[in-house]
């Protein structure tokens, strides 16, 4: 550790100014795989340890680890399982997953193919005749947020409601003590209660009658492990509709603006649409919805590489930078969609993988596959385009394409 | 010519043989492919038709879900290759470089990959053997014959040996809700693999399933009626039990008999190689020109006191196959050894099985998480106080991390805590039946009194 009057690394990242292009700074951490910061936290930022620590059983994710626990710490309501260990988080995992994926429900994302592509034509439908079109607003938000609402059977002209909630929510993830107003935690925090209070009300209209939406599911099920209480249902499905409405919207339009950024890959996959696949997952490694897991806890003492983190630390994961490692990927600061070795870190690894990982891949391959094949001649209007607050769901606030060659 | 340029002649227009055209030398040839060799390309197998997948066969194919013929490995790239199959190969002369056929063809080579893999031990009475309704698992038509007699709706189902195929084929019964008995020698199923400990949670498993497992048993005979049909089968303990299909599970038998007077260290045990898969002769000296990858070969780990290991997995077939391409291909200072920590997985009863390291390889075990009655956990065990290797029931992602205890030889048992901790978590003996192959015999004769003069002959014996 060397102490200079300048910010160190982390603080850089975590600056807004660094938001467009936070990866040469991440090159910076990489120098430390393991660097201890001042106030005892820790930052893994190389993939072969972020890897590591993604499978080590030692590693918590559940707060009440910390030994010095986080101010937007959620409080009395039950964590969701992306915040909890063994066994209680594979249980939830588990009752949920049941309704989501193999191998009980193995057809799910196959079975939603057809309304994913309705919902991106009629989006692009309506960019007819406009000469510039912003790909969050018009596409990269209310496509996936359409998505997840008629997933969980949350009605979608609530949207308007929920939407400001989710996004106070993501605000707060970052909260920072010392330099954040106490406002961003306390609106945080009301919207969640809000959110909560909201998803409550759906759920108890869904008891006793089944359907085929996930939350009605998920109240009337008779699996082996039983039925989620009502608090776990909610927390449940509070996260994975604040998930599935910020992840997707950044991984579409971090592909958009990639894909504008190098204009013979849009080209390529204009004419062959299924390039969209190993595109997606180059788009997962090179430009991830996810750059950074803000916090996860020590159980117990975990060695990581040559550094012993002790018991109760706060560990901070660089997923993003692990992605553009050069000691595990050949060239990382290229994006290259014919790149056969990729196992990135763009959903995470371990128990935690992301849940909704095969709707978003398929989410962002219709999306883009559509948008190279019915935008005409698009070009950006502005880059680097503005960017969101948040250093940890990273990606533009708005993306202004022009097309026509207008 | 210097070395370096006959490589690149090899290279460019050399030849070689794959004998064995399963997974091992499927992939070896794509490997090769990829190396860049251009040379001709000949893959010898005794089976028709495409490379396919076997873990299915005792897995999905019998279910119904997946049809036999639907297993075809998926092919990474295009080998340009000549396929001579359904011939078995007879014969290796190492003085003219030829792989002889059974019907007397000669294949000529520059360099040869054996990977002829195993074959399934059938039942010690050939007379029993062929009753109908008698079956063993190894091929894609063993799996569709036995696929079609479950879907007949058997009275009741033998399976003779609770290892991982027979109680395999014992939870697809269940699902299927035929009636099934289990026989089995040794104490519990899966003992011989995974110890005493895990046996136990394997016989709970397999009761709470229904079925009727009986161990420290063995068949003595499998009785058919006039028709030869299987009726009955007879127990050691005098006891009877009527069936109409029996199911011989008692592993396999390397296929190395074609070996024999090739000179090379071939022998029931497999064929011995080093890391980089080169194989041994006779005298224990390592060849040039011969390779051998997949579950016929035997191999030295160095993480295990460079004990020569022969494994019937998945994993270690692809792995073998690519250092072994890379190394036929490649010049002694850049040749790859053979160091990758064992994998294997099985799914029964409705838990998937996961293990790495070798579990074998153990005086100890203790679980480390999650809970043994709830059938979710994972078990390390330890050698003299480090961590060989680690066994997960519905646990399988955190064996990444125990592949990294072992790799540093990390210290067992393991002390700081995870959550899910289990109730007991002290190491117990790892307990496993007795070292049978020690009953094999001698397979070779030392003569010669000088180190010039030392050499080694084999002496085959006939043996099951």
């Amino acid at each position: 550790m060397t102490t200079t009057e300048m910010p160190d690394t982390l603080h850089r990242i975590l600056d807004y100014s660094s938001r467009s292009d936070p990866y040469p700074l991440y090159a910076e951490l990489r120098r430390t795989p393991v660097a201890r910061q001042e106030d005892g936290s820790y930052v893994i930022s190389t993939y072969r340890e972020l890897a590591d620590i993604l499978h080590n059983p030692h590693l918590s994710s559940d707060v009440r680890n910390l030994s010095h626990p986080m101010p937007s710490h959620e409080g009395e309501t039950t964590p969701a399982f992306i915040n909890l260990d063994p066994p209680e988080h594979d249980r939830l995992r588990r009752m949920a997953m049941r309704h989501f994926g193999p191998p009980h429900t193995p057809g799910l994302v196959t079975g939603m193919e057809p309304a994913l592509s309705a919902a991106v034509d009629g989006l692009i439908d309506d960019f007819a005749g406009k000469e510039r079109i912003d790909i969050v607003d018009d596409l990269a938000y209310p496509f996936p947020v359409t998505v997840i609402c008629r997933l969980l059977g949350v009605p979608r002209e609530d949207e308007p409601r929920f939407s400001l909630w989710v996004n106070d929510i993501i605000n707060s993830i970052d909260y920072d003590a010392r330099t954040d107003p106490k406002e961003k935690l306390d609106k945080g925090v009301q919207a969640r209660a809000d959110l909560r209070e909201y998803l409550g009300g759906l759920l108890a209209e869904r008891h006793g009658r089944p359907g085929a939406d996930l939350l009605s599911r998920l109240a009337n099920d008779d699996g082996p492990d039983g039925r989620m209480t009502d608090e776990e249902i909610i927390s449940t499905a509070n996260l994975l509709l604040i998930a599935g409405h910020e992840t997707t919207v950044n991984l579409i339009t971090n592909g958009m603006l990639t894909l504008l950024r190098y204009p013979q890959v849009l080209q390529r996959l204009r004419e062959d649409p299924d390039l969209a696949v190993p595109l997606v997952e180059e788009l997962l490694r090179y430009e991830p919805p996810v750059h950074i897991i803000p916090w996860r806890a020590a159980y117990s003492e975990i060695t990581v590489g040559d550094t012993v983190i002790p018991q109760g630390s706060q560990i901070m994961l660089m997923l993003a930078s692990g992605s553009r490692d050069p000691d595990r990927f050949h060239d990382p600061d290229r994006f290259d969609p014919d790149r056969t070795d990729n196992q990135h870190l763009g959903f995470g690894s371990g128990i935690h993988l992301c849940f909704g990982g095969p709707l978003a891949r398929r989410e962002a391959q219709i999306a883009l596959t559509e948008l190279a094949r019915r935008l005409d001649h698009p070009s950006l209007v502005a880059d680097p385009p503005p960017y969101r607050r948040s250093p940890v769901l990273r990606g533009p606030i708005h993306l202004q394409v022009e097309q026509n060659g207008g | 010519m210097t070395s370096a340029d006959n490589l690149r002649a090899f290279k460019r227009d050399g030849r070689i043989v794959i004998v064995g055209a399963s997974l091992a030398g499927l992939r070896a040839a794509e490997y090769l492919r990829d190396e860049g060799f251009t040379g001709s390309l000949t893959m010898i197998g005794d089976e028709t038709g495409e490379p396919y997948d076997r873990p299915p066969l005792s897995k999905q194919v019998l279910t119904g879900w997946v049809p036999a013929d639907g297993t075809m490995l998926p092919r990474r790239r295009e080998i340009d290759a000549e396929w001579l199959l359904g011939v078995p190969a007879a014969g290796l002369d190492l003085a003219t470089d030829n792989v002889r056929l059974a019907d007397g063809r000669e294949v000529p080579f520059d360099r040869v990959l054996i990977a002829t893999g195993v074959r399934a031990r059938p039942w010690f009475v050939e007379s029993e053997a062929e009753l109908d309704g008698v079956f063993v698992v190894r091929t894609r038509e063993h799996a569709e014959g036995l696929q079609r007699a479950l879907a007949a709706g058997p009275s009741r189902v033998l399976v003779i040996g609770a290892g991982f195929t027979g109680s395999e084929i014992a939870s697809i019964c269940r699902e299927r809700d035929i009636p099934v008995t289990v026989a089995e020698l040794a104490p519990a199923p899966l003992v011989g693999a995974l110890g005493a400990m895990i046996g136990e949670v394997a016989s709970d498993l397999q009761r709470a399933h229904g079925v009727d497992l009986r161990c420290g048993v063995k068949v003595t005979q499998l009785e058919g009626d006039s028709q030869g049909k299987l009726r009955r089968a007879h127990f050691d303990d005098g006891s009877t039990l009527d069936v109409d299909v029996a199911v011989v599970a008692l592993g396999g038998i390397r296929n190395t008999e074609w070996l024999q007077g090739s000179g090379l260290a071939a022998g029931v045990w497999g064929i011995a190689c080093d890391t980089g898969c080169r194989a041994l002769d006779l005298n224990g000296l390592v060849t040039d020109d011969v390779f051998v990858a997949g579950d016929v070969a035997r191999c030295p780990n160095p993480v295990y006191e460079y004990r020569l290991i022969s494994l019937e997995h998945w994993a270690n077939a692809v792995e073998q196959a690519e250092v072994a391409a890379h190394n036929m291909v490649n010049g002694q200072a850049d040749r790859w050894p053979h160091l990758s920590i064992p994998t294997f997985w099985s799914i029964q009863f409705g838990v998937n099985i996961k293990s790495v390291g070798v579990p074998t390889f153990a005086d100890e075990v203790v679980v480390t998480q999650g809970s043994v009655s709830e059938h979710r956990f994972v078990a390390a065990y330890g050698y003299q106080g480090r961590v060989t290797a680690a066994v997960s029931f519905n646990n399988a992602k955190w064996l990444d991390h125990y592949r990294r205890l072992i790799e540093t030889a990390a210290h067992f048992p393991p002390s700081c805590p995870t959550p899910d901790q289990p109730v007991d978590s002290k190491p117990v003996p790892v307990d496993f039946p007795g070292p049978v192959l020690l009953a094999q015999g001698a397979t070779v004769v030392v003569t010669g009194h000088n180190p010039s003069e030392r050499r080694v002959t084999a002496a085959y014996q006939h043996h099951r």
